[in-house]
């Protein structure tokens, strides 16, 4: 019966559920490939401000965070997941977010522990409630809280700020514009901010790089740009309120509060981790909003200068009750229950 | 409502997510309608609708002519006639493969002696599509007599679902239905027969169109063609013209704006209630080429014996748009374009979005039959799956608004309870989720078996 130049060979047909064409452009490598894309400008700045200590920190967490992630996988016998790209996601996020002078011990321990008890503890990939790397950071941060708050200007600063700098030290303890503003009401002007010539976490300092590489990541949608857009805009909010409240004098300002501390940092590379924030469109405006609300009663109100990483894990902790609050209703309404089985439902078009 | 819509730049109707696959309709959307050369044998399934299976009233060694009954429809409920689609030898009942997986009586019909039959006369697609409709005969047509008709051609669905039309626009005093909608958006990507038979036999569609208004007694036709069928919309506009109450509506192309629950709302701005139908808000929907078959039936008697069928993907030699009797193999169609190439890897019922594998060529060709998409090695996902990565693209991406990774990850944990707390039942299974999910989550699938379960456990 085949008279077909190639007859058909049956056991080459698969069965398969469709939908049988999946969007190329969508898989999990690539969106983790787009974040580390965009995460190039950002590491490359840290290391052009501040030099050997960025090149020092970023080997030693993204060496230890790779190296933990292959011994869990081989440890809970499962495929290794190094390719998926996540560990060293979560490897650059942490090192861009410690101060340049933390010492390597403390690194690799903060590495490990947002590797292994972060991420892996929970099951590994999608499965953490929190931020793998804002928990290892609030663990350095519980560890070591005096070398945490040490902050020193870049080394590529040519004159010291506050004259503090002898010219033969060649890394200058400063405080971070944030500290600055509240406890010593010294203001940082704002192109010191934008460029990163400030005293500050590796990778937080400049603002330019960030808003560059989160660009790119938002367009990609490796991200979602509704979580960007409510941290950023309860912080701006925030940042208006202090300014009518407290006088032009006292404020820090609307572009300086947006631009300091790790605001940007977080709302183009933190708040867009998917798995730790909500599934719905409206969860992540939420999401957004409650994250940026509470870096601002931080930085406002309470004794740190800055907040975004408890900020962060507050918004992971209550990220299970927002998405009950907010998962959308059917088209049609909620399916009525007991109902009447209707296979016979009218014509959908193939 | 998105951006777009905002600034006055979108003004189509439209729904809200979806997702806009490739579209791979260019093999064959310029292509016109060819006619298959009969096959040897036919082999009728008796089930080819929703519903019950038609009752076989053929005998063994019967000569029957193209457009016998062989299958009278089942008097327990929903069900259709069944007819020859070309004239022959009634051979044994056998058990047939459906292209949707189930299985089904099917009565085979040999041809008797090659190109000696009735349909010599006059080509099939004149006899069924071509020609005049003469408005005087539209005229004469009473409502009943239309239904009637309608049954008796065995006419279902034909874009997908197969639910038989007589009943559907059947209308009761209780639940009137005030509009038609006929369905000319055929999202699902790589097919065309939908297109080309508005493009070529637009007086069908809207003669079959105002026959069905007339048997349900809507007061207004609204047809709805994607704006990527321009040359479609044009044609049945120049058809339609005439008749008031008759409106073209040229919606968005996006996927899966030929569901009825998402076109309907892109149309009307009206939800169709989750556990309901459009009857619930007087509206009758019909697809195109349904409508196409209505006029057939009802003006020149012609029984659906025949539909058409796109034979696509970059599997086939040469794809076609083909007219196709109804019981024709997969094999024989297939063969009919070329033959597949060396790397065809799936064949499907229907296009990539919702259609069905097809492992056994024999199966035959139904009145549901859309397309058949036979797809190469290289249009085959290769990425691999990953664990959920909680990204929430399939809930962008849901027409009905479901969370369709909350209810797969429920079926796969065995809690059925929590799938149907997250509206399991309301799924469709357009397949935008999975098409979205950059995990590669097969969340339809997941969906499919907590269905299939919670059946069972009802039935139970
Ligand atoms: S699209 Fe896939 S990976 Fe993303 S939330 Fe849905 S199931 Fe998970
Ligand atoms: S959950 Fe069902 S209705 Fe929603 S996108 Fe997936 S298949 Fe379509």
């Amino acid at each position: 019966m085949t008279l077909s130049p190639e007859p058909i060979d049956r056991p080459q047909l698969a069965a398969a559920t469709a939908p049988h064409l999946m969007d190329a452009g969508s898989t999990t490598r690539r969106m983790m490939g787009d974040v580390l894309l965009a995460l190039l400008p950002v590491v490359a700045t840290s290391i052009w401000l501040f030099r050997g200590n960025a090149v020092r920190v970023t080997l030693l967490s993204v060496g230890v965070a790779l190296l933990t992630e292959a011994a869990v996988c081989r440890m809970r016998r499962r495929k290794l997941s190094l390719p998926d790209g996540s560990a060293l996601i979560t490897a650059l996020l942490l090192a861009m977010s410690l101060p340049p002078e933390l010492p390597s011990f403390s690194v690799c321990l903060g590495a490990f522990v947002a590797v292994a008890l972060g991420k892996q503890a929970f099951g590994g990939l999608g499965q953490n409630l929190f931020n793998p790397a804002m928990v290892g950071r609030a663990f350095l941060m519980a560890c070591f809280p005096a070398a945490m708050t040490q902050w020193t200007l870049p080394v590529s600063t040519p004159v010291a700020t506050d004259g503090v700098a002898d010219s033969a030290v060649d890394a200058v303890s400063a405080a971070t514009p944030l500290a600055a503003a509240k406890f010593s009401h010294q203001f940082t002007d704002l192109e010191s901010l934008l460029t990163g010539n400030v005293a500050g976490s590796l990778g937080e300092t400049s603002a330019i790089a960030i808003v560059l590489g989160g660009l790119w990541l938002l367009l990609r949608r490796a991200g979602d740009w509704r979580l960007t857009l409510g941290m950023l805009g309860a912080v701006s909010i925030g940042a208006v309120a202090e300014l009518l409240l407290r006088g032009r004098e006292a404020g820090f300002g609307w572009l300086s509060h947006l631009s300091s501390g790790g605001v940007l940092l977080g709302a183009f590379f933190i708040v867009t981790d998917p798995v730790t924030t909500p599934l719905s469109a409206r969860g992540r405006w939420c999401f957004g909003l409650f994250v940026g609300i509470i870096v601002m009663v931080i930085r406002l109100f309470a004794g740190y200068p800055e907040g975004v990483m408890f900020a962060v894990l507050l918004g992971n902790a209550v990220t299970p009750l927002i998405n009950r609050w907010t998962l959308p209703t059917p088209v049609g309404g909620p399916v009525v229950l007991p109902r009447q089985p209707t296979s016979e439902e009218g014509e959908a078009d193939a | 409502m998105n951006w777009r819509t905002i600034f006055g730049l979108n003004v189509l109707p439209d729904f809200a997510r979806g997702v806009h696959p490739p579209e791979h309709k260019s093999r064959t959307r310029d292509l016109p309608i060819e006619t298959l050369t009969e096959p040897e044998v036919v082999t009728i399934p008796l089930l080819q609708h929703a519903g019950a299976a038609a009752e076989c009233v053929a005998q063994p060694r019967q000569q029957v002519t193209a457009g016998e009954l062989v299958g009278r429809r089942s008097a327990s409920g929903i069900s259709a006639n069944v007819h020859a689609s070309i004239a022959g030898v009634v051979q044994a009942v056998t058990a047939v493969p459906l292209p949707n997986g189930r299985r089904s009586l099917a009565v085979p019909i040999r041809r008797l002696a090659p190109g000696e039959d009735s349909n010599a006369v006059a080509p099939v697609a004149d006899r069924l599509f071509g020609g005049v409709w003469a408005e005087s005969d539209i005229a004469v047509a009473r409502p009943l007599d239309i239904l009637h008709a309608v049954a008796d051609a065995g006419i279902v669905g034909m874009g997908g679902a197969a639910f038989p039309t007589d009943l559907k626009l059947r209308t009761t005093p209780e639940r009137p239905i005030e509009t038609l909608l006929v369905n000319g958006c055929e999202c699902e990507p790589f097919l065309t027969a939908d297109d080309r038979l508005m493009r070529e036999y637009p007086a069908a569609v809207v003669t079959g169109a105002r026959l069905a208004q007339k048997a349900c007694g809507a007061r207004q036709i609204v047809l709805a063609v994607e704006n990527n069928k321009p040359e479609a919309a044009a044609a049945l506009l120049a058809a339609s013209g005439q008749f008031a109450g008759f409106r073209i509506t040229v919606v968005s192309t996006k996927y899966p704006m030929g569901g009825e629950r998402q076109l309907i709302p892109a149309v009307f701005r009206r939800e169709v209630p989750t556990s309901g139908l459009p009857l619930d808000l007087g509206i009758a929907v019909i697809n195109v080429a349904t409508a196409a078959a209505i006029a057939g039936a009802v003006l020149r008697g012609q029984a659906m014996t025949h539909r058409i069928v796109t034979v696509t993907g970059g599997g086939v030699r040469s794809p076609k748009n083909l007219l196709v009797p109804i019981g024709t193999s997969f094999q024989t169609v297939i063969e009919g374009c070329g033959g597949v190439v060396t790397d065809a890897r799936r064949v499907l019922a229907g296009g990539p979005m919702m259609g069905f594998t097809v492992t056994d060529l024999t199966a035959p060709v139904t009145k549901g039959t859309g397309g058949i998409t036979v797809l190469s090695a290289a249009e085959i996902d290769s990425a691999e799956q990953t664990a959920c990565i909680r990204c929430g693209r399939c809930l962008d991406t849901c027409p009905l608004g479901l969370a369709p990774t909350r209810i797969a990850h429920a079926v796969k944990f065995g809690d059925l309870a929590l799938a149907q707390q997250n509206h399991l039942a309301a799924c469709c299974e357009c397949g935008c989720c999975a098409y979205e999910c950059p995990a590669r989550i097969p969340l339809v699938q997941y969906i499919r078996a907590g269905k299939v379960e919670l059946a069972q456990s009802a039935s139970e």
